[in-house]
């Protein structure tokens, strides 16, 4: 009988091409997203080097991290952010690559946009130059984020020069609590391992809290495996992806989808397979989650308190928590529920689907925006959008005082106008609080979206069974 | 790519932890399409004050360590993007090695990539190595990578371990891309095999 593998070992293996003496392999690569911040210097060495796109029918482009939010028609008023725009879209032209330009209505986060196209799937391996490509490991492919210097080799070789990862398993057991969101757990794991707890790793989430998520709560939990510090995120593929693949427009068709579906459903971890790392967690011992600091790491629990650096004993640790909370201006032992917030964002690869929309909705429906507080919903993609407005999600918002926005990346990382100004702290259900990451000086604490909702009607911090 | 072989330089201290590619380049001077120039943004946040001049607290500003082409630091530097525009805006910078006791995985492979060679120590070395760092003008250090050593401003060596593939392709100035070209049979076969397998 042959060796008991991971789910993470079958999609390695039967992806080499090539193995060198020194174990490191050539790994093909099946499917490339590519967007306009991290690829117009690959396309501009291709280029001077008198190199093709190996497999265009491989590649799909989208512009997301610098488009505005707000009316597009009079194009993007910001001039670096338009010639990177209008790069990807010559770019993509020159090589033949397929794009959604931005009045596309299938245009948006390409995390959002790969999924919902069926162009992630399972087995598969899948890069883009983001770190938040893990989020495709939800679907039980091999997704991880690469710099320009791999989208070039990609775009030139299909194909990319990489040492395996160790095998690492998260497991939460027990059924979910019903406060509890795919966002709190995978912020929860965050705050056991560390932001670099998963370095080198490639994590399968499993257990009865992971499995019982729908499709974007996977992708969700997925998308944040990188701040735990590991490039890969996986969850074995089952009845719920299968159910949510089937029909999209670059899901596999006819015959071919009876083929993969039998081939999909081999893709899981041998009983047996040993795992270099496991960590195990309860769901019940599991609560709302909020961050505090400038790591994501720097996480509790909504009904906990600031943190004390006297209390930690490592100096480097103590001095960055120091920083954290001088940066965020809290004072060690305030209740997270009294902090105060001026923004709410709702949206980006990690929490800007559907199913997002609708949490946050429920918090909004019959209620009004605390007053000064300032909200952005910007939904993943311009079909989510409209999937949204078909069920009036826009309304409830709108009526609530929220305001809804087009699709993009938007105030996750402030490339377009959507950004904190310093001293400004926002309920954001991105993905990073780094110093600076919502715009220089402002102050982020990473939510669930139904606890942004929260925070915007309460204005502040608050759980969602403590409003009205 | 440029060799990387042997490196004698000042080492400035950066004595902090979880420095995030955010901290090395806000996304905000991402709107390049150019892979120069990133330098005069490196560390943004903790170079300058916010009219635009420089803090005078923070290492690579001070008279001392201006030149510095070494870099020593906390653990997990480089974690958060995989924005290529951090290695970037530390080699337009002028920093060509960074030392710390682990690196996030895609900061990591981006850097080799441009030929910055990154050097992870065990804790006793790296407190040594801080400590000799906070020597000013004095802190020297030569970083030598075929014999994988680093000689200390006292004289003291500290060895360390680097991926056989990754040494090789700096002291070369390798280009992966040229390298693996050279592959493209196995490559035409192994997409001809996954086509007849798997052909959606």
């Amino acid at each position: 009988m042959s060796k008991a593998t991971t789910l993470y070992d079958k999609i390695w293996d039967a992806h080499i091409v090539d193995e060198q003496d020194d174990g490191t392999c050539l790994v093909y690569i099946d499917r490339h997203l590519v967007h306009e911040v991290t690829s117009p210097q690959a396309f501009e060495g291709l280029r001077d080097s008198g190199r093709k796109v190996r497999r265009a029918d491989k590649t799909l482009a989208v512009a997301d991290h610098n488009v505005p939010t707000t009316d597009r028609s009079a194009g993007i008023e910001n001039e670096e952010s338009r010639i990177q725009v209008e790069a990807l879209e010559k770019n993509c032209a020159d090589f033949g690559v397929e794009l959604y330009s931005m009045d596309d209505i299938r245009q948006g986060i390409c995390h959002v946009v790969g999924p919902e196209q069926g162009f992630t799937l399972p087995g598969t391996t899948l890069v883009c130059g983001d770190s938040h490509t893990a989020t495709h490991g939800a679907f039980g492919a091999m997704a991880f984020g690469i710099g320009t210097s791999e989208v070039e080799h990609t775009l030139a070789t299909q194909t990319l020069l990489l040492t395996k990862c160790r095998n690492m398993r998260v497991t939460i057991n027990g059924a979910l609590p019903a406060s509890v969101t795919a966002k709190d757990l995978i912020l929860a794991v965050i705050g056991k391992i560390g932001t670099a707890g998963g370095t080198g790793a490639a994590i399968e989430f499993t257990g009865e809290a992971f499995q019982s998520l729908s499709m974007e709560g996977r992708m969700t939990v997925c998308n944040m495996t990188i701040e735990g510090g590991a490039r890969v995120g996986m969850f074995a593929p089952d009845e719920t992806t299968f159910e949510y693949l089937k029909g999209r427009p670059k899901s596999p068709k006819g015959g071919a989808w009876e083929l993969a579906v039998e081939y999909w459903k081999t893709l899981k971890t041998d009983e047996g397979a040993v795992f270099d790392e496991e960590i195990v967690m309860e769901a019940a011992d599991i609560k709302p989650q909020v961050t505090w600091g400038t790591s994501p790491e720097d996480v509790t629990t909504i009904d906990g308190h600031v943190p004390n650096p006297a209390d930690e004993p490592d100096e480097f640790r103590r001095n960055k928590m120091e920083r954290s909370l001088e940066y965020m201006g809290l004072e060690a032992g305030t209740p997270m529920k009294d902090i105060k917030i001026d923004t709410v964002f709702i949206g980006s690869c990690t929490n800007s689907r559907l199913e997002d929309m609708r949490a946050a909705a429920e918090v909004a429906k019959g209620r009004k925006v605390a007053d000064g507080v300032r909200t952005l919903v910007v939904p993943g993609s311009g079909l989510i959008k409209e999937l949204a407005e078909q069920e009036g999600l826009d309304k409830i918002f709108i009526e609530a005082g929220f305001d809804w926005r087009e699709a993009g990346c938007s105030m996750c990382l402030a490339m377009n106008d959507d950004k904190l100004v310093a001293g400004e702290r926002s309920a954001s259900t991105s993905n990073r609080n780094f110093e600076g990451r919502q715009g220089p000086g402002g102050r982020t604490h990473l939510v669930s979206p139904a606890m942004a909702a929260a925070a915007a009607i309460a204005g502040h911090l608050t759980d969602v069974s403590d409003l009205d | 790519m440029e060799k990387f072989e042997k490196l004698t330089s000042v080492a400035a201290p950066l004595p902090l932890i979880n420095v995030d590619t955010d901290m090395i380049i806000p996304a905000r001077f991402l709107k390049t399409i150019k892979r120069t120039g990133l330098g005069t943004d490196l560390f943004s946040t903790l170079r300058f004050n916010e009219d635009g001049s420089d803090r005078e607290d923070f290492v690579l500003n001070q008279a001392a360590y201006k030149d510095a082409e070494v870099l020593v630091t906390g653990e997990n530097f480089g974690c958060g993007s995989s924005r290529e525009h951090a290695p970037w805006a530390l080699m337009d910078f002028g920093i060509k090695c960074v030392i710390a006791p682990s690196f996030a995985d895609i900061f990591y492979n981006n850097s080799f990539k441009n030929g910055m060679l990154l050097i992870k120590l065990p804790p006793e070395d790296m407190a040594k190595l801080m400590e000799d760092a906070e020597r000013g003008a004095n802190a020297t250090v030569t970083v030598d990578l075929e014999a994988q050593e680093i000689t200390g401003p006292d004289g003291g060596l500290i060895k360390f371990e680097i991926d056989a593939f990754k040494k090789h392709c700096l002291l070369n100035g390798l280009d992966d891309i040229g390298l693996t070209l050279q592959k493209d049979e196995k490559i035409d076969a192994f997409e001809e095999q996954q086509n007849a397998a798997h052909p959606w």
